[in-house]
């Protein structure tokens, strides 16, 4: 089972919710792995709705030195 | 050796003839020019009588040099006339014109002294058929690229599904770069964009390009990139359709949308890039998901979970239910005897249980921690304690403390 708050993309993480879903609603699975499903899957939307509720857009900046060293810097808005 | 003597000596004879005609019959000392001053003085008549101008023709054998001078020839059906383009202004060319293409070159006649010959010292050409020389270079560069295979289709990668990171290739103060942000905002802003900036038009815009593709692919930690300008004219778009651009696009580690806002002519850019977008903000709308979409999604994959497991639960517990019937019926008479052999077992366990002391009324002494206290002594080293009696516990202070002179308990140790 995949760790629901490691560092999804979004988009894995609703697929992975999704699969958790067609799941539990097609497979007789034992009454263990159920729960233990639904509370991937329960982490799993808990983690995305946080996600939607981000609002603010981060903005870096690649910063290119004359050395050539290369620094990310966040972009004030 | 003789022959050509008598030659110089009746070039000689005539030009002494001609001479009085030469300044208005004025007399004038003989003068003998070198091969050189004849030279000079050809070049500045033709450099002061002659403004700069256009002349048509067919080019024929380009040659550069080494340090990137251009000599090439002007014909049509009847003459020819040697023509030079300088590395500075041969720098400004898409690509070399091909043998035989249809030219219009500008520029000012004069005489390259050291051989004699006259030429046009070009500072501008161009091809006479529609995109001309531009339309050439494309054509050879796509040619060159797709004969590598990087235009191929199964080059192509897919888009990242929800991406966290966008890196964004472009000049930082263009519009380009505020339509991808203003797009990204509106429908995906828990996303991070990562600005790789470029200048995107003049010379060596290619190579700021590339660079900062580089930079971006290396150490941006994006799950792709967009690269592009807002519109402009062929000329203002012509770093998009330069070789290093293409293959910086092409050696990016995540897939790269190109966005060069021209509907109408393709860029090499776009048939290298994995995914070509009309505009900036267009780039944007395919990179990122929409958020009301997507939670669209998230609401409804809770809702069918939260159904799943309430239905599963439902049924188990209907089977366990009728399970537990089962074995009361069926077990109830087998288990009678081992209840009763556990009843009395228990009973003679209560008997000797600290319960049944705490039943006659004694109660036991405990610190914090669940030491039982015995002396009075004990109480000394904390003020507060625990008494446990048969239903429950009670906490207690202690107010006073007075040894007797009993020792009793240390029999009990």
């Amino acid at each position: 089972m995949s760790d629901p708050r490691a560092e999804h993309g979004l988009e894995s993480r609703l697929a992975r919710l999704e699969s958790i879903v067609e799941r539990l609603e097609r497979e007789d699975l034992e009454l263990l792995e159920a729960l233990s499903l639904f509370e991937e899957g329960i982490a799993h939307v808990r983690e995305a709705r946080a996600v939607l509720e981000r609002t603010r857009l981060r903005v870096e900046r690649l910063v290119i030195e004359l050395n050539g060293a290369v620094s990310l810097e966040p972009q004030a808005e | 050796m003789s022959g050509s003597l008598d030659l110089f000596a009746a070039a000689e004879a005539e030009r002494q003839t001609r001479r009085p005609d030469s300044r208005g019959g004025e007399p004038e000392p003989r003068t003998t020019y070198s091969v050189s001053g004849l030279n000079r003085l050809v070049r500045e008549l033709l450099d002061a009588s002659l403004p700069p101008l256009w002349v048509a023709g067919e080019v024929a054998n380009w040659k550069r040099s080494p340090r990137g001078h251009c000599y090439f020839t002007l014909r049509d059906a009847q003459a020819q006339v040697r023509c030079v383009l300088f590395a500075k202004e041969a720098r400004q060319l898409p690509t070399e014109p091909a043998e035989g293409m249809r030219v219009r070159a500008f520029g000012a006649v004069t005489l390259y002294e050291s051989r004699g010959d006259y030429q046009l010292v070009v500072r501008e050409l161009e091809a006479r058929d529609s995109g001309g020389l531009w339309r050439l270079a494309f054509e050879r560069l796509r040619q060159k690229l797709e004969a590598e295979g990087l235009l191929a289709p199964e080059r192509k990668r897919p888009l990242p599904l929800g991406p966290r990171r966008v890196g964004v290739v472009t000049s930082p103060v263009g519009a380009a770069l505020q339509d991808v942000l203003r797009v990204v905002e509106q429908r995906a802003p828990w996303t991070t964009v990562v600005v790789s900036p470029a200048r995107v038009q003049g010379e060596g815009a290619e190579l700021e390009i590339a660079a900062a593709l580089d930079a971006l692919g290396r150490h941006g930690r994006v799950d792709v990139v967009i690269v592009g300008r807002g519109g402009g004219s062929v000329e203002d778009l012509w770093a998009f359709n330069r070789e290093e651009v293409a293959r910086a696009i092409a050696r990016c580690p995540v897939p790269v949308v190109s966005a060069v806002g021209h509907e109408v002519d393709v860029t090499i850019a776009d048939l290298v890039a994995d995914q070509r977008a009309a505009t900036p903000s267009a780039a944007a709308e395919r990179v990122v998901p929409d958020g009301e979409a997507v939670g669209r999604r998230v609401r409804s994959a809770a809702a069918r979970l939260e159904g799943a497991l309430g239905h599963r639960l439902a049924h188990r517990r209907r089977e366990l239910m009728g399970a537990l019937d089962g074995l009361s019926r069926c077990m109830t008479r087998r288990l009678e005897a081992r209840f009763n052999r556990l009843a009395r077992a228990t009973d003679k366990l209560e008997a000797l249980s600290p319960l049944a002391a705490l039943r006659r009324g004694y109660a036991v002494a405990q610190d914090e921690t669940g030491r039982v206290l015995r002396r009075a002594d004990d109480f000394r080293r904390s003020s507060r304690f625990r008494l446990r009696v048969l239903d429950g516990r009670v906490e207690c202070r202690v107010e006073d403390v007075v040894e007797t002179e009993e020792r009793g308990g240390s029999r009990d140790e």
